[in-house]
């Protein structure tokens, strides 16, 4: 067994990754250190990481959730036009603010619980779900706005999206939520026994069902909770918010070393995976490579991760 | 050259335990063999060598007075032997034309002749007596009328010798009727053919010789005139019992409690007909019957993974209803019969596959969270139970353990729960001798505590070995109950055969 394939079980292959980007990257790369440019990289994998982690948890499952973003793009244009005077139900005031912040994960989790349904008592393949539910909620946020995004938003709520002391807690108190509750609780448990084996899981009398559900919603829930990050940071509400970040998002999970087979799956893996990804396109756009260059090479690295993940599970098995 | 097949000296082992010991087997060309035997006695394997799916350690075979060792399924059937499977290997996707043919189409110019291979089909169909068109979709024929379509299947090859697999437990009595038909024609058309059944009756009516398997060896060989179905049954099962199994006081009434389970009259369509039987507390109670009785479904049933129809359960007089998890918690337990299948977490550590069915009683309430300490000890203390090799760790994943290990890890994580009534299905099914001489005493201790088991298993010694009682199950229906001083194997055997026994007319088995 290459010592690689040791290392990976015991710790964040993807945080070193990290930490050789940035010594190799930082004195090759004008502009890297700057304390602009290290707020920026932050910035863009904050809400990057929450959606990531909702998507981590439903692959843990060995499912998949394409609708993440597509999820985020609802919860977007509705959370901006609950801030619009005259087209919201919301009183105007101190208060509507905090209660958009609610609403929007709530407006996820809603969704996502809709895909927990079809994939647990629907019984439909998540693959397929999730892909349904995507085409519709694009849809839905298309139609609904006439595919105008929706502008004019409160400026305590493009704070929220703006300020790097909110920011990063908001994003680092999720990340240890997360951790706590798959490491700690009943449902992690549950999830990762599952992941690995749902027969063996329904025999040994896991509430197979109730699990997969609480795990769609909660990415449901993230998402909505990315959207507020993204929609502040656009300082728009976006019908198609995040349309080309699906593959970014798995991508990252992926790289973290999360398995597309299930049962497998860290926070600080994922962490890893989302800097890595952020810190390389950061890394070649500061050197003027295109937009398109750095798409392929995304590509490439996330291509290279899924086969070391399937090599890994064909070297277990044997 | 002799003609036929013929089978000298033949071994095989797996994992140093031998399945085949020393056989020798010939069938002559134009005879019809019946090969019977328990399972596990080596039939599956030996037929598994001749179709090419395994080699043997050692001996020869010749067919034809060739040496005989195919590498795979395709080269059996080229040497001239063909195979007709138990489980069916047919594609419900596709057409009956296509499945008959499906080998090798006539083609033309690399396209497919469809009305030769519809005349191919038709002729092959009308051969074993099925009528349907050969265009008819595949799924949606019976589960008969597919056993005739992968018999039509192997009459489309060029055999000499043919090995027949339980051909018949899904067909009619008609059915089954038509098929021994053709099986004689093929005989008489000097194809030599071995027949492997459960259903003795059919074997002594339409085989010539009949060849009794016990654990590998051949135990009986000779003509079907001079046997009958009591003496197949006797020489299939009679063996010796060795110190394999704990002590343990069977005199009558010493283990018989209170009514810990209390099962009524379960029925499900074509599996189990109206099942009653009750455990007592620190009672074993076996249940032995052929594959296919219905023994694992009824466990499946009683732990709620299937439904049932009719009937109920009881548990200390109170209903054990809904899902597998609320049964659990209610005291019931479960190691199923396939230890990868729905067993084990095979990458995750041994402390998280032996913790899995305990966690809720670890489970804090508002939080979900689990009080981890508790457990750990909990768990320890299990593991220092279960006799595992001292120099196994706890967060090694389960992949890498022995199956012995694997297993009594399982058995581990329902004990942990503490059940009332646990049901093993065959658990010693792929373990070492050890490693059952440790899940005996296990199971006995666990008795002795008060609760009750339930023990499914196609090994009557096992079952004898340590059960205070033996319930027998023969399609789908209790057919017998027999107490320590009654256990006499010959009728412990008949039993599993009784509903065969008491209506000659074939029945379909599922």
């Amino acid at each position: 067994m290459l010592p690689v394939f040791r290392f990976q079980h015991t710790s964040s292959l993807s945080l070193l990754l990290c930490l050789l980007t940035c010594v190799i990257g930082a004195p090759l790369t004008p502009g890297f250190a700057s304390s602009g440019n290290v707020l920026n990289i932050l910035g863009m994998a904050a809400p990057l990481l929450i959606l990531a982690l909702g998507q981590m948890l439903v692959m843990i499952s060995a499912g998949i959730d394409l609708s993440g973003t597509a999820i985020m793009a609802v919860a977007s244009i509705w959370g901006a036009q609950l801030m619009q005077p005259g087209l919201t139900p919301l009183p105007a005031g101190p208060w509507l603010v905090p209660l958009v912040v609610v609403a929007m994960p709530c407006i996820g989790g809603a969704f996502g619980a809709a895909n927990g349904a079809l994939i647990s008592w629907g019984r439909i393949p998540p693959f397929l779900a999730t892909l349904i539910s995507m085409v519709f909620l694009y849809g839905l946020a298309a139609w609904w706005t006439r595919s105008a995004s929706i502008g004019n938003l409160p400026t305590e709520f493009i704070a929220l999206g703006s300020q790097p002391w909110i920011v990063f807690p908001v994003a680092a108190t999720i990340a240890i939520l997360v951790d706590r509750i798959l490491r700690r609780t009943l449902y992690g448990r549950w999830l990762y026994a599952l992941g690995s084996n749902p027969e063996t899981a329904w025999v040994s009398g896991v509430a197979v069902q109730q699990t997969v559900f609480v795990t769609y919603a909660g990415a449901g829930f993230l998402a909505g909770t990315a959207a507020i990050l993204f929609t502040a940071q656009l300082e728009t509400g976006s019908p198609v918010l995040g349309k080309n970040l699906m593959l970014d998002v798995i991508g990252a999970v992926v790289i973290g070393g999360t398995s597309l087979f299930g049962g497998v799956g860290r926070v600080s893996w994922t962490v890893g995976g989302v800097l890595f990804l952020v810190l390389l396109e950061n890394i070649l756009s500061l050197h003027n490579l295109s937009h398109f260059v750095v798409m392929m090479a995304k590509g490439a690295l996330i291509l290279a991760a899924c086969l070391l993940d399937s090599l890994r599970r064909q070297r277990k098995s044997q | 050259m002799t003609p036929g097949l013929t089978i000298r000296g033949l071994e095989k082992s797996f994992h140093t335990i031998p399945v085949l010991k020393s056989l020798d087997l010939d069938v002559a060309p134009g005879e019809i063999l019946g090969l019977v035997g328990e399972n596990g006695a080596g039939k599956s394997t030996l037929m598994n060598i001749l179709g090419g799916h395994l080699h043997a350690d050692a001996g020869a075979i010749m067919l034809d007075g060739e040496p005989y060792r195919p590498d795979s399924a395709r080269a059996a059937l080229r040497c001239g032997l063909g195979l007709v499977h138990q489980e069916l290997e047919l594609f419900p996707n596709l057409s009956v034309a296509e499945n008959l043919l499906i080998a090798g189409f006539p083609t033309f110019a690399g396209c497919i002749r469809r009305r030769q291979v519809e005349q191919t089909a038709a002729r092959l169909l009308q051969q074993v007596g099925l009528e349907c068109s050969p265009r008819t979709l595949l799924g949606h024929l019976s589960a008969g009328q597919q056993q005739l379509v992968e018999f039509a299947r192997v009459l489309a090859t060029d055999f000499r010798i043919l090995l027949l697999d339980e051909p018949t437990t899904s067909l009619s009595r008609r059915e089954t009727d038509t098929l021994y038909a053709t099986i004689h024609a093929l005989a008489q058309a000097g194809k030599g053919i071995i027949l492997i059944s459960h259903q003795i009756n059919d074997v002594l009516t339409h085989c010539d010789r009949i060849s009794i398997l016990r654990d590998g060896r051949l135990v009986h060989q000779g003509p079907t005139q001079e046997i009958d179905v009591e003496m197949v049954i006797q020489k299939m099962t009679g063996r010796t019992v060795t110190q394999l199994f704990p002590q343990r006081d069977r005199s009558k009434g010493a283990h018989v409690g209170r009514v810990l389970l209390d099962v009524q009259s379960i029925s499900q369509p074509r599996t189990l007909s109206s099942i009653s039987f009750q455990i007592h507390s620190g009672e074993i109670v076996g249940l032995f019957g052929l594959v296919g009785a219905g023994r694992s479904e009824l466990a499946r049933v009683l732990l709620g993974l299937d439904r049932c129809k009719e009937g109920r359960v009881l548990l200390e007089g109170q209903p054990v209803t809904g899902s597998p998890r609320r049964r659990i918690q209610q005291g019931l337990g479960l190691v199923t019969e396939s230890r990868r299948a729905d067993g084990i977490l095979a990458e995750m550590s041994v402390s998280e596959n032996l913790s899995l069915v305990a966690l809720p009683r670890f489970c804090r309430p508002v939080t979900g969270s689990i009080r981890q300490p508790e457990l750990d000890r909990v768990v320890s203390i299990t593991r220092q139970q279960l006799s595992l090799q001292s120099r196994l760790n706890d967060q090694q994943p389960m992949v890498t353990l022995s199956g012995g290990n694997q297993q009594k890890i399982v058995v581990g994580k329902w004990l942990i729960n503490d059940p009332k009534v646990l049901i093993l299905d065959e658990p010693s099914r792929g373990i070492d001798v050890g490693a059952k001489a440790d899940l005996y005493q296990l199971v006995q201790r666990f008795a002795d505590q008060g609760r009750g088991v339930l023990a499914i298993s196609s090994d009557l010694e096992e079952l004898i070995g340590i059960c205070d009682r033996i319930l027998v199950m023969s399609l789908g229906h209790l057919t017998g109950e027999f107490q320590a001083d009654e256990f006499q194997r010959e009728l412990i055997a008949k039993a599993a055969f009784a509903m065969q026994l008491s209506e000659p007319s074939h029945r379909s088995r599922k």
